[in-house]
């Protein structure tokens, strides 16, 4: 038996009121038939007897209070699943929008998606190169962990973003079986844009499965955007066996669009207006990420949100934070001067990495090279704030070297092109030629053996290194001379 | 009895049962035609409020709610140890099993293994007269732990009727006991509990004894005694699950409860793995043998969040009463009084402070108060010691959460975003951090570590709160300008802060620190401080003394001397002795 219901009872921003609504069950999906023919989907989000909210994805405009016929669908929201979804493109409700006709499903998932349970969760120990100095050395990622890059407007997050996507993909036996779901949530039409040729550029378009909602698109769709994607990058995975990495961006966007909707239907607000369930909310998008015991995929995800007035307490990022495992955080200074990427060094976190590096991983020397690099560096900053003070001429010998550490560290190491690949041994032989600056007894994280091992050997590269380039600016016979003359 | 009524309205985790009469307040009912488990918590004369502790997608009005005519309880028996449930007692191994590696509602699965056999000695006889509390039998639950069953603490009698010793279900009967009514109650090997009721004890006894936890910072310089409270705040990334872990690996409890409340699923998959390979030193077994876990990860049902700190707390108590010591870990009761702030916004009642509801104070002092030193009802004494990690909004301390868990904790290890930066870890502020329970520890300390130790640790800190004060002054004009006595603290601190405080949890000599070294370590660190002292008072500039390495050298003594071989600190004194001579006769 199908009804509709014509007519509504009350409009309220995308909220739509019925009443008299026999058999509704809670989070169904409705279809709204406007009178001039076209469709709207809606979901209910209260009941209360024979009332009920919805709330309409497209949006309330031109919904009068007789023009309509509703019909209950009988189930919530679900998502068409196939292998054919690589390659495609859709709204953000999971509406193909590429002209390629619709998808014939396989199977259909509810988008809200079922907590994995944590017994069956694999610990993700297998690291993801991703060619970055910064990254594979002090906050690697690792495979099927959810790693946000937090930065602002203006910065370089897209294309941070883009080349992890590119540089990640070539690692392991398994490369082959890589595939990436984008997810645009209320981004610009040119940045989804940039994504898209970026992908195409680098030949991987047919292994994207893209969901675009952009800024002018309708906010309750935002809502379902990260739900369509996650739930497509779950099938891949779990299913299909794939290594999937879900680029979410904006994740400010998102929570905002929650924001609207919260407060149309009349929620008491947390902090800065945000309803009292965002934590609750990001974590059931940010823990769909993970790999499972028995099954060979996984959801690696790499959320982008850019923080308010790059302020890193705002409500989205400090709870993002405490959700993800670590997270990539880029500095405006950095940026203005030019490194790219502008990775923040200190408040960058891989909290997975600790298992994922080392011996028969990376290298042994790893964890207490970046231990060692991060306090080296922390120095530096106490350094350069004394310096704002007294002046840099009137630091102690060691404060001058951390700062000398400090700007070798800045250029040389963090910096690197966008389509530069390091591997992690260039990574971690750069990372210890730089610590040539400082003194052996400097280096209070690394015991007696390592600093045998791959400090001393770093300094003599240097020494090399320094000789040769001043034998080439002297065009001096040989290179003792000019080491002779330091 | 079971009531049958009707659901009325949806909204989120929150359902209505209109015109009901038939549900009293915190009962326990099942919700819906799958019935998904749900807590009464409002009732009034036109309403009644359930909070549903599993999603409520597809549930229609006009589906059966069903009364249990008791509240939310957890069953309490043989076969906690070595599980994993989730918030409301659900066990995840067994649900993992049934329906896959996702999970789905309804589960219904009981909370122990009811075809488990367990081989039970009793140890009581018929005619025994039996109150609240007293053990009537025993089993091996695991190989380092007895497991005892108990009389209710509500129920007193005659044994009327004992089974022999053997194998037995954990729903067998093992004993009849005949009340002073003449009422025949059956006990089993389990029984169960009201969560948000506290076991009762017969007396609390005062904290008198130290929670050892291995960790330096925390034993010297912040310890928590036996049954006592701490807090962890700290912001996301300074380290309060590492923490906790550290805490749960090494602290001298009998048993711990791990509630991974709203946390990450990953850190409990890990907790699984690493907790199976770690042998605990005393018993020489898995330490997943003496750890109950309780996961309710963030993207798991609020409600079952909510329950889940109580259903940990409640397991405690149990294990306490059989006289263990019980040391709980909360991560995180930010989460828990988050799910605490939803529900209350979706009942739409009156916020108060950032839109928690006017009743966190109270809800946090109950929850606290249940840990404690206590003579139980049997006799036998046990603790309960609760260590929360609070997770503050933007690392801001004066959140209401932190605010209010301070009040009810007498610990406060507060972790600090720039020391954690540095990757000082553990980055607890040592300025920040304060303990309560000095005095109540010192007789203790002064018996079993000697007068040296509280002597050697008041040094230290009167050492780093110099450091603090002149870090100040370094910070605005630098450290070539302070007079030598002055740098020479600057530097026995920085010993003190990156030999000492600083501790690496992944390195297999330090994760763990026994008491005596820990004293040994501070005895030469000072050692050095005094000796030096006394040469610049003879007029011998520090860098001279600095030249020598002994700082460095001590800076690095946490790994090169293993906790079994304490001797070597003899020769690290005479080193000193020797260079610092060196440099008098130079």
């Amino acid at each position: 038996m199908i009804l509709d219901y014509i007519g509504v009872k009350d409009i309220n921003g995308p909220l739509i009121v019925l009443d008299d609504i026999e058999n509704a069950s809670f989070e169904e999906i409705v279809d709204i038939r406007l009178e001039d023919g076209t469709m709207r989907q809606g979901r209910i989000v209260q009941i209360d007897g024979k009332r009920i909210v919805v709330q309409v994805f497209e949006g309330t405009r031109g919904i009068s209070l007789t023009n309509t016929r509703t019909r209950l669908m009988g189930h919530p929201m679900e998502m068409p699943l196939s292998p054919e979804i690589l390659g495609r493109v859709f709204d953000g409700s999971g509406r193909p929008i590429d002209g390629l006709g619709d998808i014939f499903p396989v199977k259909k998932e509810n988008v809200n998606g079922t907590p994995i349970n944590p017994v069956s969760r694999l610990y993700p120990k297998n690291y993801i190169n991703t060619g970055i100095s910064t990254i594979d050395t002090l906050m690697t990622l690792i495979r099927g962990q959810k790693l946000p890059i937090f930065s602002g407007s203006g910065m370089k997050h897209n294309e941070l973003a883009v080349q992890i996507a590119r540089q990640a993909k070539i690692t392991g036996a398994e490369g082959g079986n890589f595939a990436i779901v984008f997810a645009a949530m209320g981004v610009k039409a040119d940045v989804a844009d940039y994504f898209r040729r970026s992908f195409e550029e680098s030949g991987i378009l047919q292994k994207v499965v893209m969901f675009l909602n952009l800024a002018n698109d309708p906010i309750i769709e935002r809502i379902l955007t990260p739900r369509c994607a996650l739930t497509v990058a779950e099938y891949l995975a779990f299913e299909l066996g794939m290594h999937i990495l879900v680029i979410m961006t904006d994740m400010t966007s998102y929570a905002e669009a929650l924001r609207e909707f919260s407060s149309s239907k009349g929620e008491i607000p947390g902090r800065k207006g945000f309803p009292g369930y965002l934590y609750s909310d990001l974590a059931s998008l940010y823990e769909r990420a993970g790999m499972i015991r028995g099954k060979t995929g996984s959801v690696t995800q790499l959320p982008i949100l850019t923080m308010p007035n790059d302020d890193v307490t705002h409500p989205v990022p400090d709870l993002t934070g405490y959700i993800t495992e670590g997270q990539i955080v880029l500095d405006r200074s950095l940026d203005a001067s030019g490194v790219y990427p502008p990775v923040s060094v200190l408040p960058s976190l891989s909290r997975l990495m600790k298992d994922g590096i080392g011996k028969g991983y990376t290298r042994e020397d790893h964890s207490v090279l970046s231990n060692q690099l991060f306090a080296a560096y922390a120095k530096v900053m106490d350094a350069r704030s004394l310096a704002s003070v007294i002046g840099e001429e009137e630091l102690s010998a060691e404060d001058k070297q951390y700062i000398e550490f400090g700007r070798q560290f800045e250029t040389k190491f963090v910096e690197q092109g966008p389509t530069e690949n390091r591997s992690i041994e260039q990574s971690l032989d750069l990372g210890w030629e730089l610590l040539t600056a400082l003194p052996r007894r400097a280096l209070d994280r690394v015991n007696s053996q390592l600093l045998d091992k791959y400090y001393e050997p770093a300094k003599l590269r240097v020494q090399q290194k320094n000789a040769d380039a001043k034998q080439n600016l002297n065009h001096s016979p040989t290179g003792s001379e000019a080491a002779a003359s330091e | 009895m079971e009531t049958q009524d009707l659901i009325y309205g949806i909204n989120g985790p929150v359902v209505t049962v209109r015109n009901s009469r038939s549900f009293s307040m915190m009962e326990m009912v099942f919700v819906g035609k799958e019935r998904l488990v749900g807590e009464v918590i409002g009732v009034s004369d036109k309403v009644t409020t359930i909070q549903v502790y599993e999603e409520t997608t597809g549930l229609r009005p006009g589906e059966p709610v069903y009364g249990t005519g008791s509240p939310m309880n957890v069953t309490l028996g043989p076969g906690l140890l070595d599980n994993i449930f989730d918030g409301i007692e659900r066990p995840l191994k067994e649900i993992a099993k049934q329906k896959g590696a996702f999970i789905s509602r309804g589960s219904s699965v009981s909370s122990l293994d009811e075809t488990r056999e367990w081989d039970v000695t009793v140890t009581v006889r018929e005619g025994d007269s039996l109150k609240g509390g007293d053990p009537y039998a025993q089993c091996q639950e695991t190989l380092a732990i007895v497991h005892k069953c108990m009389v209710p603490p509500t129920l007193s009698g005659t044994v009327t009727k004992v089974a022999a010793n053997g194998k037995y279900h954990v729903n067998d009967t093992i004993i009849e006991v005949t009340d002073s009514t003449g009422k025949v109650h059956p006990l089993t090997l389990c029984q169960r509990w009201p969560i948000r009721t506290p076991r009762p004890v017969a007396q609390h006894l005062p904290p008198s004894v130290p929670l050892i936890t291995g960790q330096r910072i925390l034993d010297t310089l912040f310890p928590l005694s036996k049954g006592g409270t701490a807090a962890i705040p700290g912001g996301f990334g300074t380290g309060k699950t590492v923490l906790q872990h550290q805490l749960a690996k090494w602290c001298d409890a009998d048993i711990i409860i791990y509630v991974g409340c709203g946390e990450r699923g990953n850190e409990m998959s890990q907790v699984l793995d690493e907790f199976s390979e770690l042998i605990d030193p005393k018993s020489g077994r898995p330490l997943t043998d003496r750890t109950v876990l309780i996961a309710n990860t963030s993207n798991m049902p609020v409600a079952a969040r909510e329950a889940s700190i109580y259903t940990g707390i409640t397991l405690g108590e149990y294990y306490r009463d059989m006289g263990y010591n019980v040391a709980l870990m909360a991560d995180s009761t930010s989460r828990w009084a988050e799910a605490l702030r939803e529900i209350s916004g979706r009942l739409e009642e009156m916020p108060a402070e950032e839109g928690f509801p006017a009743y966190l104070p109270s809800r946090l002092a109950e929850f606290y108060e249940r840990a404690g030193m206590s003579k139980n009802l049997n006799g036998t004494t046990g603790s309960v010691t609760v260590i929360g990690a609070v997770s503050p909004q933007g690392s801001d301390f004066s959140e209401p959460v932190t605010q209010n868990t301070k009040r009810f904790t007498r610990c406060f290890w507060a972790l600090d975003k720039s020391l954690a930066y540095a990757r000082h870890y553990p980055a607890i502020n040592w300025m920040q951090s304060y303990s309560e329970y000095f005095t109540d520890l010192d007789s203790w300390f002064l018996k079993n570590e000697g007068n040296d130790f509280i002597q050697y640790r008041k040094q230290i800190s009167v050492l780093l709160q110099q450091e603090n004060k002149l870090m100040e002054i370094v910070k605005l004009i630098g450290s070539d300008v302070l007079p030598d006595d002055q740098k020479l603290t600057i530097q026995i601190a920085a010993v003190i802060r990156i030999g000492f405080l600083q501790q690496d949890a992944l390195n297999a000599t330090d994760a763990y620190v026994p008491l005596e070294k820990q004293k040994l370590m501070m005895k030469v660190i000072l050692y050095l401080y005094k000796k030096s002292k006394e040469l610049l008072s003879a007029g011998i500039p520090i860098s001279s003394i600095i030249q020598t390495g002994q700082f460095d050298k001590l800076i690095r003594m946490k790994n090169d001397i293993p906790s079994d071989k304490l001797e070597m600190f003899d020769d690290y004194m005479k080193d000193i002795d020797k260079a610092l001579s060196g440099i008098v006769s130079a």
